[in-house]
């Protein structure tokens, strides 16, 4: 246990790290995710078949293909940027292919009675959309959504591991390999860090869904 | 348009205009979208012959070698699938079966394991069977494949029976209650219940799901290639990038290979929960609604 107690601010800051990669995966997937689903749900033929595209490629594409494109890809055609950058671009543009999947679900999950009926009342479509679909959508959507969000906070440590640095995987690696500790203790201790993450997430993910919950 | 949308009625002429404009600078912004990026591909050489021929041109000097050694790569990555999902379904069936059977009390361990292995990255547990197995004196070198591939399999497995059991579990959960009760009253033991009337009503309600599971471990397996570990597909394709200086090309071969599996996959899951619906739904019988959406 040494190895943990001794280094207990690397871990810290290891997993101060890796909560910011998840925070700003989060905030882009959602951003991007919402995006590509008004995309693929949307009234304008050619707008759908990018929204198809996008995710059919991105969710049969493994994370570390996207990765391994960003990383050694771009640099070749002039882009560059650090690792962190082209890992945090790279998570996110994975991430949001499975967000738009979730969002689409919730939508499609609102009958569509619900939407003819808010036009037989005369509702406008914008009335209709933000009064009527949307709110149903949004609570349907959130355990998919939320499931997404752990999966992407499980997949950081794949950033990690690609080399972003500092991170709690990058921590565990840099302990075992170049200090030399024992890895059963540094790697255990690696795990609890994501595990309090993932976690609380998952209880507040199910404590948020019995509180929208509706019956239908 | 094919399907009606609960969005948005059913265009008229003025909407069917506007669709029509709108779908026109839509198009134009996705092509200028693409232009754009194949424009800074070509300014950059990315089109130029040396970098795609070892690929595309079979009079090219690596054309045969670089196919040989993705196909090499492409079965690694196989062998690697097979082997996890075989081992995955094997003890998540065990640990599943046992988590529905087990007393209240005698599951509390299981449902510790499931929960705690489900909330740890598959990465991790990859990770953890590389460095911590050799250090407990488990020596894997003799085996066949090498000992990458299974630390491979080892982490993968450790993380998708978990996954496994509990789709096992809702399939189980999914079926009506009646089903176990005329078989317990029947006079089977528990044992049997599951073993000839449960699961294998389960096993079609959750066989989308398992083909799902398939398609995540299919895409897992490249993180050996991240950690070094195991010369699937990804690692291959890097060594040969490093080799020919073309990343571009070559990746966009990796990542088209696998959206080309998984994509089969995933249609030949859509497609067996349809044909599983349709059976349902056309029992004369059955006087349930059928679930909408």
């Amino acid at each position: 246990m040494d190895a943990i107690t001794q280094n207990l601010d690397l871990f810290w800051s290891g997993f101060l790290r890796s909560l910011t990669i998840c925070l700003w995966g989060a905030v882009g997937s959602l951003i991007l995710g919402t995006i590509i689903a008004t995309c693929r749900v949307a009234p304008v033929a050619p707008l759908r078949t990018f929204g198809t595209g996008w995710v059919t490629v991105i969710r049969n594409c493994p994370l570390t293909v996207v990765l391994f494109m960003f990383a050694f890809g771009l640099p070749e055609i002039g882009i560059n940027a650090d690792y962190y950058t082209f890992g945090l671009a790279a998570l996110i543009i994975y991430t949001s292919a499975f967000v738009c999947e979730g969002l689409r679900a919730g939508i499609n999950s609102v009958s569509a009675g619900q939407a003819e009926a808010a036009r037989a009342i005369g509702l406008t479509f914008t009335q209709s959309l933000t009064q009527i679909v949307l709110p149903q959508a949004f609570r349907t959507s959130i355990p998919p959504v939320g499931s997404v969000i752990i999966a992407m906070i499980k997949n950081s440590a794949v950033v990690g591991a690609f080399g972003v640095g500092r991170d709690l995987f990058s921590v565990g690696e840099s302990l075992t390999s170049a200090q030399g500790y024992a890895a059963l203790p540094v790697l255990t201790g690696v795990a609890f860090g994501y595990l309090m993450m993932t976690l609380p997430a998952g209880l507040g993910l199910g404590a948020l869904e019995r509180r929208v919950a509706i019956a239908r | 348009m094919s399907t009606p949308s609960v969005l948005y009625d059913a265009p008229g002429p003025r909407a069917r205009r506007r669709a029509a404009v709108g779908g026109a600078i839509a198009t134009l912004a996705v092509v200028i979208l693409i232009g754009v990026a194949v424009k800074r591909l070509a300014d950059q050489g990315q089109f130029a012959g040396q970098l795609w021929d070892p690929i595309l041109n079979p009079s090219d000097d690596s054309f045969l070698l670089v196919w040989k050694l993705i196909g090499k790569g492409v079965l690694a990555t196989l062998t690697a699938a097979v082997l996890a999902i075989a081992f995955s379904m094997l003890i998540g069936g065990v640990v599943g079966v046992a988590r529905m059977m087990l007393g209240r009390r005698s599951r509390i361990p299981i449902v510790g394991l499931i929960e705690l292995l489900r909330g740890l990255p598959v990465v991790i547990t990859i990770y953890f069977a590389s460095r911590v197995l050799p250090e407990l004196g488990v020596d894997l070198t003799g085996m066949p494949g090498g000992s990458g591939l299974w630390f491979l399999v080892i982490g993968l497995t450790a993380y998708n029976c978990v996954i496994i059991a509990e789709i096992i579990r809702a399939g189980v959960a999914s079926l009506p209650g009646g089903q176990r009760e005329a078989a317990l009253a029947i006079g089977l033991t528990p044992g049997a219940t599951m073993r000839l009337v449960l699961l294998p009503q389960a096993v079609r309600v959750m066989l989308p799901a398992l083909i799902s599971q398939l398609v995540v471990i299919l895409k897992d397996t490249s993180l050996a290639a991240v950690l070094g570990l195991y010369t699937e597909l990804l690692r291959q394709g890097n060594l040969i990038a490093l080799n020919l200086h073309n990343p571009i090309q070559i990746l966009s071969v990796v990542g088209v290979i696998f959206i080309l599996i998984n994509y089969s996959l995933s249609r030949l899951a859509t497609w067996v929960d349809q044909r599983s619906v349709r059976k349902i739904q056309s029992k004369p019988t059955e006087a349930v609604p059928a679930e909408a959406g």
